[in-house]
């Protein structure tokens, strides 16, 4: 392979790995907007990539196997909403409860999937990998280099950019993503202006779960094609809230991230080892340093809109003062 | 008059925040048409029984009619559909929205253009503007906006003159009287009888959660007024404790102090204040009052100049070793929730907060601190369930009086308090008044910001009057005039004169 070759290849892979992360941070950008820190990303894409996994393996169908991705996220977001918004419980507590509870469940039904199955192994049906594949876009996929970077992708890649501007869209240029932001912003401020604060929140925290959901489908159907593995998810919910801040609360920024994100995620494996020789461990840190490094400059200078919004963490009561 | 119709109609309204009871049984009617005053000490319960009207809180108790029509108001959706607008005592704006995203937000298409609003009334503001950027004056025109364009017929104004010029007090008014014309009924919570007498055409007045009783303005005034609100007669004169000029304590030498942005907030001020007086700064809001104080106290680096304390240079000093030389510092600011005050906490820790490191040991002492909370609560007057209630939950004069009450506990020699009574009900305010005296003659050097002229005229021995961040006079009050200083304070004549100083 020439050099050229495996620049091509390292980034390609680079863009696989960014899809789940962005699928996650996008779900907790929504989640943030409404004013609720969700600390279950984690979690909401374990329960995703579980059960398009065993939805695939039982229905076959690839729209089914993400419906039940996507309600999975729902549900695991749907018990967090009722807690924080209905409850008024603590946020951080609920939502890393929602992490232990999503990954121990994954990992409990995967592993009796797995000793249950034949030969030990769950293969997912074929029907579902062949619409997950690559998609071949013909003569735009022959172009050199940029046909195999951009038009050589699965349907949830480019799925992922589409929910990014739609986001992006909603949310800057829509009266109900007007009063979402408000919602989150100052509740006070929204409630007093007519606008249902539960419910903006039990929407949105439940739609960013799908979202979640999604990006555990994608781990488990795409990258993992189908074959269940133990901690399969493996921490890539926390990058995603590291990424939430890293993209300053924007879907468009996002994508960027998750690119950059994804980037780090590989270079282990391209990185020649005769070269540059450092333990791997080094390489699993790089994303968060790129993080606290991101937090400390932007932080110097970093407007007031780009910053988390301001009633995130806090619950809300109308009668409360 | 008695024959337009009811606007509102409230029957028995009550409402209790576990034992207290704000509300009790309250009756209250407001015509269409009519500028109803709400008047009241500080915690009697004013904008609890606005809230109920807006939707915000639930009453445990009685019956709300609009219109002559029963209604339960369970969201402040519903109050809007109704007609019903309120401006709350503290702003409801989204910070990092603009005036017309805060206005927009939601809305159903109904409405009438924010553009339209602010050419029919002539308003001066830049909708396009961020809140995080506005002055409270501006801030308080996005709530009116807001208001009006959902088409409310019946207002509510909770404090809405507090920490408005009395140019946009004679503004705000104006437009409330065109508002009055076009049929519609307000109610105004206002802590300023001359302003009660100047706009309303009734006043109810609440003592402790229960309406004592409404009289046509016409047929009131301010002692009366004052009467109905306390339960008993007030003298309503500011005396001037005699002075016993002692030393200099405190000398402000050419101070410069430069913005965020490096423009200048003060410059060349100059002047010296003795123990045991008195010293007022009269200004226009802005004039830089706020970088005088913090300059003083430690919290903002000082451009060029000196202030010295008993002869020695502080500037420069951390603001910690500031308050351990004797200088203490009360600022209310525009927001008025009180700075410096963890609203969680409640008043014994909130004094600790200031002391405890003068403490010996590790574990805190809160006994000393709770009989002190006491002696405070009692003397001050202070409305509050029980001394473990956090601040958050006293209504907002009694939070100031809790604040100005912690930095006379600290027994400094000089106390810096800045508007000390913004919203402070008329008691309240002679009672801080006659605090600021007592410090006075115990030898404290007083520094009084503030915005009243006659309550500077009669309290203070001396006052700087400052204009665009310079020095424009310094006059003893005996001899200066309301007039005088209004001149001096818009910065007509530049020229110093400190003739009578
Ligand atoms: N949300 C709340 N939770 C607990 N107590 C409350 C709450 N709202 C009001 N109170 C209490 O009810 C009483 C009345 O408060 P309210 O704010 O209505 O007074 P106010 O007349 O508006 O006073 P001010 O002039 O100081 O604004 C106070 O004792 C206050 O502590
Ligand atoms: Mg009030």
């Amino acid at each position: 392979m020439t050099f050229a070759d495996q620049l091509i290849a390292f980034l390609y892979a680079a863009v696989l790995a960014s899809v789940p992360l962005l699928y996650g941070t996008l779900g907790e950008i929504l989640i943030e907007k409404s004013g609720n820190l969700n600390l279950g990303v984690e979690g909401m894409m374990y329960l995703g990539a579980i059960t398009g996994f065993l939805a695939s393996y039982l229905f076959g169908s690839p729209l089914i196997a993400l419906a039940f991705s996507f309600l999975a996220g729902m549900a695991g977001a749907a018990i967090y909403a009722f807690i924080t918004v209905t409850l008024k419980a603590n946020q951080n507590v609920t939502g890393l409860t929602l992490t232990m509870f999503g990954t121990g469940v994954a990992n409990f039904v995967g592993e009796v999937l797995k000793s249950t199955a034949p030969a030990g192994a769950v293969f997912m049906n074929e029907a579902v990998k062949a619409w997950l594949l690559p998609l071949n876009l013909g003569p735009l996929t022959q172009l050199p280099v940029v046909g195999k970077l951009l038009f050589n992708h699965s349907i949830l890649t480019y799925l992922a950019i589409v929910t990014a501007v739609t986001l992006h869209l909603y949310l800057n240029h829509s009266s109900l993503g007007l009063n979402l932001r408000a919602v989150g912003e100052n509740p006070a401020a929204a409630d007093a202006m007519g606008v249902n604060v539960s419910r903006y929140k039990y929407i949105h925290i439940l739609l960013g779960g799908g979202i979640c959901g999604l990006g555990g489908a994608y781990i488990s159907l795409v990258t993992a094609l189908g074959n269940w593995q133990p901690d399969i998810v493996g921490g890539q919910g926390w990058i995603a809230m590291a990424l939430v801040i890293f993209s300053s609360w924007s879907p468009l920024r996002a994508i960027l991230g998750a690119l950059v994100f994804g980037t780090l995620n590989v270079l282990h494996l391209y990185v020649p080892r005769d070269v540059v020789n450092i333990p791997g461990a080094f390489y699993s840190m790089l994303p968060f340093v790129v993080t606290a490094l991101v937090l400390i400059f932007s932080s110097i200078r970093m407007k007031r809109e780009h910053q988390q919004p301001a009633g995130c963490g806090v619950n809300y009561f109308r009668e409360e003062r | 008059m008695t024959d337009t119709p009811l606007a509102i109609s409230l029957r028995g309204l009550t409402k209790t925040f576990g034992k207290v009871v704000a509300n009790d049984h309250i009756d209250l009617d407001v015509r269409t048409g009519e500028i109803l005053a709400l008047l009241g000490e500080n915690g009697s319960g004013k904008t609890t029984l606005m809230n109920m009207l807006s939707g915000t809180y639930q009453p445990d108790e009685g019956s709300i009619w609009i219109r002559g029509r029963r209604v339960n108001i369970r969201s402040p959706r519903e109050a809007i559909d109704l007609g019903i607008g309120m401006i709350h005592q503290h702003f409801k704006l989204v910070d990092v929205f603009t005036a017309r995203e805060n206005i927009l937000l939601g809305q159903k298409g109904r409405s009438a253009a924010p553009d339209e609003i602010v050419g029919r009334l002539q308003l001066s503001i830049d909708l396009n503007k961020k809140v995080y950027n506005m002055s409270v004056s501006e801030k308080q025109t996005v709530e009116i906006i807001k208001v009006i364009s959902r088409g409310a017929d019946i207002l509510i104004l909770d404090e809405p003159t507090a920490v408005l010029t009395p140019q946009e007090i004679d503004a705000l008014f104006d437009l409330l009287r065109l508002m009055k014309q076009e049929g519609k009924a307000i109610v105004i919570i206002t802590h300023k009888l001359e302003e009660v007498m100047a706009i309303s055409d009734r006043v109810a007045v609440l003592h402790r959660g229960r309406n004592v009783g409404s009289v046509q303005t016409a047929d009131a005034d301010r002692f009366l007024l004052t009467e109905m609100m306390v339960g008993r007669q007030v003298g309503l004169s500011i005396q001037r404790a005699p002075m016993q000029a002692g030393n200099t304590i405190l000398d402000i030498h050419q101070l410069k102090v430069l913005g965020p942005e490096g423009q200048p907030e003060l410059q060349k001020v100059s002047f010296t204040l003795r123990a045991g007086e008195i010293l007022g700064v009269a200004g226009v809001a802005g004039s830089g009052q706020r970088a005088l104080c913090e300059s003083i106290a430690g919290l903002q680096e000082i451009a060029g100049g000196s202030i010295l304390l008993d002869g020695k240079r502080i500037d420069g000093l951390s603001p910690r070793e500031i308050i351990k030389r004797g200088i203490s510092m009360a600022f209310i600011p525009e927001d008025r929730l009180g700075m410096g005050l963890v609203g969680s906490m409640d008043i014994p820790d909130n004094l600790l907060l200031k002391t405890y490191r003068d403490q010996p040991g590790v574990l805190l002492r809160r006994k000393a601190a709770r009989e002190e909370a006491q002696e405070m609560i009692d003397r001050l007057d202070i409305a509050t369930p029980g001394l473990s209630t956090p601040v958050r939950k006293l209504s907002g004069g009694n939070v100031q009086k809790v604040l100005l009450g912690r930095e006379i506990n600290l027994s400094p020699r000089v106390l810096i308090t800045a508007y000390p009574v913004r919203g402070l009900d008329i008691g309240a305010s002679m009672t801080i008044y006659d605090m600021l005296n007592e410090q006075k003659q115990k030898g404290v050097g007083v520094l009084f910001i503030g915005e009243d002229l006659d309550v500077l005229l009669s309290l203070c021995d001396r006052i700087v009057v400052l204009s665009g961040g310079k020095v424009t006079a310094i006059v003893d009050s005996k001899f200066a005039t309301k007039a005088l200083l209004g001149m001096k304070m818009t910065g007509l004549a530049t020229d110093k004169e400190d003739a009578y100083a």
